[in-house]
C-alpha cells in the first residue's frame, strides 16, 4: 500500500456501514481489509444471523462449488435472499459472481460460464476500463475466471473482455469476474459502499482510491 | 497489456483456495467424491502417501493418464506432484495444464542439493516447509504457496503442529526483532534479507500458508486453522478412512467453522473409523521420515 494511510471513506453519515464478507471459503480476508481501509465496519460472516445485521454483503472469490455447498449446508440462502429483497447491495467477485447467477442464488439475471478463459495457465492480469469508477483503468486480475455468457435486459454491463461482460450491475447487485481485492484499487468496493448508503444509484464516480498497480 | 504467469496471478489462485480443503485423489471416482464433498481442489496422485510409505520403491510424478482422467472428471483445480528438483516433471505438468504443481517431499527426491527454479514457470508451485527459513527459501525460489510439511501418510497430526508452530512462531519473532537484527536473523534462517524484512513488516508470509501431513479428523483440521493455517491439504486421511465422503464433508465443514466447537462437534459425529495412523518415533527410528527431504 502507499504511505498515505486509509482512503477517505465515502460520506456515510454518522454510522459506519456494516459490510460483511461471506467467509465460508475463499479470499474473504483481502475483502475485509480493503473495506476496513474504506472506513467500513467490515467483518467475516459465516452464519445466517451474521448476515441479517449487514448493510452490504460481499461474496468473495474462491471455489464456486465449495461456496455454493456451504451456503446450502449452513442455511445461508434465506438470509442472503432477505438481504437482497430489502434492497441492500451485494458485491460478488469471480466465484461470488457465479454464486449470484440464475443457476445458483438467482439474484443476478445472468448465466456465468465457469473457467471461461481456461485453466490456471490462462489466468492473467490486464488493464481494464470499468464504467462508473472513473476514466483510469483498473488492474484486473483474472484467476480461472468466469464471464457472463448471457444476461437479461435489466443487467447493465460495466466492462467487457473480448466482448464478454466481466463487470455487471443489476439493482443492488454488483459483480466482477476479476479480483480488485488482490490489488490496491478499491473503487468497486467504494461503489458498493456508496450503493449501501443510497448514493450509488446513478453516481458515475463513487470515490475509492486508485493507487499505482503494484 | 495482458500478462500471464505473473507472481500475483500465481499467488492469486492460492488466495482463492483459502479456507478450503485440498484432497489427495488417485482416480476420477475419488475426484468426483472430493468435489461433491466441497473440496476446493484435488491433488492427483498415483498412490496416496500411506501407500507410498507401505509399498516403498521410487515414488515419481503420477502417470499422465491418471492426471488427465482426474482433470476431465472435475471442474475444481487439479494439482499434481513433481519430485523435488525434477524440473522436467514440472515442465510436463505445466504442458498438460495442471493448475498447481506441488514440489513434494512425498515423492522420492530427484536432486539432493537444488529445488526447482519456480520463477521460470507460468504454472504456480506449492512447496512444503518445516520452519520459517525453509518456507522463505522456497518463496525465494518462486513458490506461490507454502504448506507445512507435517509427516505425510501417517494420520498423525503431531508433526504438522510442530511445523506450523515453527513457522508462525518464527514470524512472531521477526516482528518483535529490531531492524538492525534482521540481517543476522536472515543469515540464521538462510533466507534472503529482502523477504525477511517483508515478513517482519507485514507480520505474515508473502504467500498463503496451508497445512499438510497428518490431518485425519475434523478436529485436526480445525486445530491447524486455529494455529494459523489458512487452509488444509488432506491426503490419506480421507480415502484411507471407512466412509470417505462423509469424512471429507466433515473436514470441509470444520475447516470453515474452525472457531466454533459446536459445529466441529456436529461435524465429528458418526464418521466411522479414521485411518489407523503411525507413531512418529517409530518411523524416525526406522529412518522413514519424509519431512527431512529437501530442506
Amino acid at each position: 500500500m502507499g504511505g498515505a494511510g486509509p482512503a477517505v471513506p465515502p460520506e456515510v453519515g454518522a454510522e459506519r456501514l456494516r459490510v460483511g464478507v461471506l467467509a465460508s471459503q475463499g479470499d474473504f480476508a483481502a475483502h475485509v481489509r480493503m473495506l476496513a481501509q474504506l472506513g467500513a465496519e467490515s467483518m467475516e460472516v459465516r452464519t445466517p444471523e451474521q448476515v441479517e445485521s449487514l448493510d452490504a454483503l460481499v461474496i468473495p472469490g474462491g471455489e464456486s462449488t465449495t461456496i455454493t455447498k456451504a451456503i446450502e449446508r449452513d442455511g445461508l440462502r434465506p438470509a442472503i435472499e432477505a438481504h437482497h429483497a430489502a434492497g441492500k447491495p451485494i458485491f460478488g467477485t469471480c466465484a461470488g459472481m457465479i454464486v449470484l447467477d440464475r443457476l445458483h442464488l438467482g439474484l443476478l439475471d445472468a448465466t456465468c460460464r465457469r473457467n471461461a478463459f481456461g485453466r490456471q495457465i490462462a489466468s492473467f492480469e490486464a488493464d481494464l476500463e470499468v464504467e462508473g469508477v472513473g476514466p483510469e483503468p483498473m488492474r484486473a486480475v483474472f484467476i480461472r475466471a468466469p464471464w457472463i455468457e448471457e444476461h437479461g435486459p435489466g443487467v447493465e454491463v460495466l466492462a467487457r473482455v473480448d466482448g464478454h461482460p466481466v463487470v455487471v450491475r443489476e439493482g443492488p447487485v454488483l459483480a466482477a469476474a476479476f479480483h480488485p481485492e488482490l490489488t490496491d484499487d478499491s473503487r468497486l468496493h467504494a461503489l458498493l459502499m456508496a450503493m449501501a448508503s443510497g448514493r450509488g444509484a446513478g453516481s458515475p464516480d463513487a470515490g475509492g482510491e486508485r493507487k499505482g498497480a503494484s | 497489456m495482458s500478462e500471464r504467469g505473473t507472481f500475483r496471478v500465481k499467488r492469486g489462485l492460492a488466495e482463492m483456495l483459502k479456507g478450503g480443503v485440498i484432497m489427495d485423489v488417485t482416480n476420477a471416482e475419488q475426484a468426483r467424491i472430493a468435489e461433491a464433498s466441497g473440496a476446493v481442489a484435488v491433488m492427483a496422485l498415483e498412490r496416496v502417501p500411506a501407500d507410498i510409505r507401505a509399498e516403498g520403491g521410487v515414488a515419481r510424478m503420477a502417470s499422465l493418464k491418471v492426471i488427465e482422467e482426474i482433470q476431465n472428471a472435475v471442474t475444481i483445480p487439479v494439482m499434481a506432484k513433481a519430485r523435488i528438483g525434477h524440473f522436467v516433471e514440472a515442465q510436463v505438468l505445466q504442458a498438460i495444464e495442471v493448475d498447481y504443481v506441488d514440489e513434494s517431499e512425498v515423492l522420492t527426491p530427484a536432486d539432493e542439493a537444488n529445488h526447482i527454479d519456480k520463477h521460470a514457470f507460468e504454472v504456480p508451485f506449492v512447496c512444503g516447509a518445516t520452519n520459517l527459513g525453509e518456507a522463505l527459501r522456497r518463496i525465494a525460489e518462486g513458490a506461490a504457496m507454502i504448506r507445512s510439511k507435517g509427516e505425510a501418510g501417517t494420520g498423525n497430526i503431531v508433526e504438522a503442529v510442530r511445523h506450523l508452530r515453527e513457522i508462525v512462531g518464527g514470524i512472531r519473532r521477526l516482528q518483535s526483532a529490531r531492524r538492525e537484527e534482521l540481517p543476522s536473523i536472515a543469515k540464521e534462517l538462510q533466507a534472503p534479507l529482502e523477504i525477511v524484512e517483508e515478513v517482519a513488516e507485514t507480520g505474515w508470509l508473502p504467500v498463503p500458508l496451508f497445512c499438510a501431513g497428518g490431518i485425519a479428523t475434523p478436529a485436526d483440521a480445525a486445530l491447524t486453522m486455529q494455529l494459523g493455517a489458512e487452509g488444509n491439504f488432506v491426503g490419506s486421511g480421507i480415502f484411507k478412512s471407512s466412509d470417505p465422503e462423509r469424512r471429507a464433508r466433515a473436514i470441509v465443514e470444520a475447516t470453515t467453522h474452525y472457531k466454533d466447537p459446536e459445529r466441529i462437534a456436529a461435524a465429528s459425529r458418526e464418521l466411522g473409523e479414521a485411518m489407523r495412523g503411525d507413531d512418529i518415533a517409530q518411523l524416525a527410528a526406522e529412518g522413514e521420515l519424509l519431512q527431512h527431504r529437501g530442506a
